[in-house]
């Protein structure tokens, strides 16, 4: 028997609008309490998976930054995670590292590496060699140059690629449970014929997007006054 | 280790279902379930990018609606896939056609955003010489921006094409029988079909975008390339919009 088929819920069939499959208000507000674990679990899929992924990123965007030869196959390496979807690779990590949290994870990450790579580097490549000669003048090392000059002004390109990370990171965890990871994608799964269920697990899901999106906007905002100052000269 | 032996041994080998009944695995099995995932992921990217491309070249030439063109794969990225999927059984239908105007949706976001800033980023001074010499505005879409704009184009039908590919594993839900079948329907095909399945899928996405790269090097005029030199510029060039004003 599959994993997946026992964890189908036969749900409750008294009201009409349920036993139709239909959408009904009264039903999802009796049931929301259902659909808060799921969105916890996805919370914490997405943010694990882009943290790590930004971490991993931003430390090979950095050396590939000083060491330029890296670009490329870091590149191809990434693109091909990248390109490998990512239902393909929770079945084919499961072998490895079996069903749960970790390979749903792993899957996600490989996944963002490429996305915050490739942008923290234009970022990087973006800031203007004047300001890198005045930095110099002023006397700053390299790590100093990096830390306070370079990254700040990249921050820009580095908050888009995460902004990016972050939506695209919460749809492909809709496809977590495959990996037995849970996340809203196994309420849409366990009943993808009940209006209702579809409705609040998929706006759920929709939501959570566009709040990370929004919350990654602000802070982008309050670390970069410079960007608003100069937009509104 | 032996699993992924038992997963390839499948694909070339036809077992006997642990449903019992009819047999599951194969060449001849795999290509039946790949034959409708290709179909659909064709019909596809063929409607998105008929739509798409014209769209985003005349927004590009007329240099409005940018914001639409943008934001359309912002919007695209947030709404899940499986979402979306199961939007379309539960309010429009199941079926072929239809699972096709959900991967149309998916498709465009991508291709129009590229298609439009590949026009906008065509020099001006390029298009301007161009009404110079007396042409016409569609004569100079037709001969300037679209070419100019190609690799850039094909950047999106490269993305949009792979996410259709991995999109249309979970047909099966939409009632399609794709190559999403054994790893939906496990029961039928066993773990070494649904790990089969996987790495199908996984090398059918990697050799689209590994073709579709080829010939977005072949499309790139000779001007460009030789203006380009870095080779990870093209490929970064090939991912959703990053620009900075994208950002706000």
């Amino acid at each position: 028997m599959s994993p997946l088929l026992a964890q189908v819920e036969i749900r409750e069939r008294e009201d009409t609008c349920v036993s139709d499959n239909g959408f009904c208000p009264d039903w999802i507000a009796d049931n929301f309490d259902r659909y808060v674990d799921p969105f916890l679990q996805h919370v914490l899929l997405t943010v694990v998976a882009v943290a790590i992924g930004f971490a991993i990123a931003f430390t090979l965007a950095l050396v590939a930054y000083r060491h330029r030869w890296l670009i490329n196959p870091v590149t191809q390496v990434t693109g091909v995670l990248y390109t490998i979807p990512s239902i393909a690779a929770f079945f084919l990590l499961l072998p490895i590292t079996g069903r749960g949290f970790v390979t749903a994870t792993i899957a996600l990450v490989a996944y963002v590496l490429l996305i915050i790579f490739r942008n923290v580097l234009t970022g990087l490549d973006n800031v203007p060699d004047e300001t890198k000669d005045a930095g110099r003048g002023m006397g700053l090392t390299d790590r100093q140059l990096l830390w306070r000059v370079e990254v700040p002004l990249a921050m820009p390109e580095i908050m888009a690629g995460l902004r990016i990370a972050v939506t695209t990171t919460v749809g492909l965890a809709t496809l977590a449970f495959f990996a037995g990871a849970g996340g809203l994608g196994e309420q849409i799964f366990a009943d993808i014929n009940f209006k209702s269920n579809v409705v609040v697990a998929g706006g759920l899901a929709v939501a959570l997007a566009a709040l990370l999106d929004a919350a990654i906007l602000i802070t982008q905002r309050a670390i970069t006054p410079w960007t608003r100052a100069a937009a509104a000269r | 280790m032996n699993d992924f032996f038992d997963a390839i041994e499948f694909i070339f080998n036809e077992h006997e279902s642990p449903a019992g009944g009819a047999s599951v695995g194969g060449l001849s099995n795999m290509w039946e379930l790949m034959w409708p995932h290709l179909q659909l992921s064709g019909a596809s990217m063929g409607i998105a990018c008929a739509i798409a491309i014209p769209l985003g070249l005349w927004l590009g030439h007329i240099g409005k609606g940018g914001f639409l063109a943008i934001n359309a794969s912002n919007v695209g990225r947030a709404v899940p896939t499986l979402a979306l999927i199961a939007f379309f059984v539960v309010f429009i239908g199941v079926g072929f056609w239809n699972l096709t105007l959900a991967l149309v949706l998916l498709a465009i976001p991508p291709i129009l955003t590229n298609s439009y800033t590949g026009v906008r980023q065509v020099d001006r001074d390029t298009v301007d010489s161009a009404r110079g010499m007396g042409m016409t505005g569609a004569q100079i879409v037709r001969r300037v921006e679209l070419p100019l704009a190609l690799p850039l184009i094909f950047g999106g039908i490269r993305i949009s094409a792979v996410n259709v590919i991995a999109t249309a594993t979970i047909a099966p839900l939409a009632g399609v029988t794709t190559l999403g079948d054994p790893i939906i329907n496990v029961n039928t095909y066993g773990d070494e079909g649904r790990l089969a399945a996987a790495l199908v899928v996984a090398l059918l996405a990697v050799v689209t975008e590994l073709a579709l790269g080829a010939v977005q090097r072949a499309v790139t005029p000779k001007g460009l390339k030789l203006e380009g030199g870095a080779g990870w510029r093209r490929r970064a060039m090939a991912l959703p919009n990053n620009r900075r004003e994208a950002t706000t």
